[in-house]
């Protein structure tokens, strides 16, 4: 069976201050509203990373789902209560090179 | 080659200079290269001015745009005449079918906007996009509603999109995808616009062209026209004087 690729993400998020998981949780929430659970479940959505003082985190996905996960973020507009954008800063196939771009 | 990057509706309270300020930094920050924002035809020169200003301090371009809103067919033609000649992107808001079918036959016109919450005023079928193929008007889709919009009325709105954008791809009219925002917290990058755009049915390529080559297009090809010695396209005054 071929190995499916997977790329890395960098997010950052602009004026709410969520925690990891909470950011994960608006990613995963905004995926399933845009793509519904089976789409969700395709894009193989995990949080890596996330550091609070840059208020940037690394997700990985399929890079087959990439594109929708991406229209998914774009689509948040909340974060902890909070209007808040949060923007794809860098995309790798490897977190060595994500961490280089940055 | 890099592409350039344009968000041709950026609907900005022009009065709020610090607002301002910040959604163009914002803008220029997120990548974009040209920003086009819609001026009233009376406060036209004032507010450009500042505003180019403003846009050359962030480092990035400006398309003076005006929002057109006819009641009737003759009310076009007559703004389109009194216009044309001083805006760089006329877009026309069609709210009734009479307005659409004119706007899409007039090569004055650059962008054919439809309202986003009202589906019956979507006039964009068939016989609009082949008026609109042969007169180079492109089809602008905000995505601002589907931000702000949630449940069956965002699903409602990308059906209709899905749709039109099929049609519109049928008669090779150009998509533009634009904000339509007035604040920065709902401005988002080029390529996340592009991805957006895969929701109603537009490719990677055909996304990333809708945010960066059709806009363009627009924009340079209007500045041709409105530059000193453009008599048609491709005819230029070069020289002139008794020695001709």
């Amino acid at each position: 069976m071929k190995r499916a690729k997977r790329r890395y993400l960098l997010l950052q998020d602009s004026e709410a201050s969520p925690t990891g998981r909470e950011l994960l949780d608006a990613v995963w929430a905004a995926v399933t509203k845009l793509y519904g659970e089976v789409g969700a479940s395709q894009t193989g959505l995990s949080l890596i990373d996330y550091d609070e003082e840059r208020k940037t985190a690394v997700l990985r996905v399929w890079l087959a789902a990439m594109q929708q996960v991406r229209a998914s973020i774009a689509s948040i507009t909340r974060l902890v209560g909070k209007d808040a954008a949060v923007h794809v800063l860098a995309v790798s196939g490897t977190l060595k090179s994500l961490r280089e771009k940055t | 080659m890099k592409r350039t990057f344009a968000d041709l509706h950026l609907r900005l309270d022009l009065r709020d200079v610090a607002g301002v300020e910040r959604v163009v930094s914002k803008a220029a920050t997120l990548g974009y290269g040209i920003v086009g924002v819609p001026f009233s035809p009376e406060t036209r020169e004032n507010e450009e001015t500042k505003l180019r200003e403003i846009c050359r301090n962030a480092g990035i371009s400006l398309a003076s745009r005006i929002d057109l809103r006819p009641r009737t067919r003759g009310q076009l033609m007559n703004q389109l005449r009194k216009l044309r000649r001083k805006f760089e992107v006329i877009c026309v808001l069609c709210d009734n079918k009479e307005i659409a079918r004119q706007a899409a036959k007039d090569r004055r016109v650059d962008l054919l906007n439809f309202p986003a919450v009202d589906y019956t005023r979507r006039f964009f079928d068939w016989a609009e996009a082949e008026l609109a193929s042969k007169c180079f008007a492109a089809l602008e889709l905000d995505v601002k509603p589907l931000f702000v919009l949630e449940g069956a009325a965002r699903v409602r709105l990308l059906s209709c999109l899905r749709r039109e954008v099929l049609i519109a791809k049928e008669f090779h009219v150009p998509v533009v995808i634009s904000s339509g925002v007035s604040g920065e917290l709902l401005l988002r990058k080029p390529m996340e616009l592009a991805a957006f755009a895969g929701l109603f049915g537009l490719d990677e390529v055909s996304g990333l062209n809708a945010v960066s080559t059709n806009p363009l297009n627009i924009v340079e090809r209007n500045c041709e026209k409105l530059s000193e010695g453009f008599v048609a396209p491709g005819i230029r005054v070069v020289k002139g004087g008794k020695d001709c």
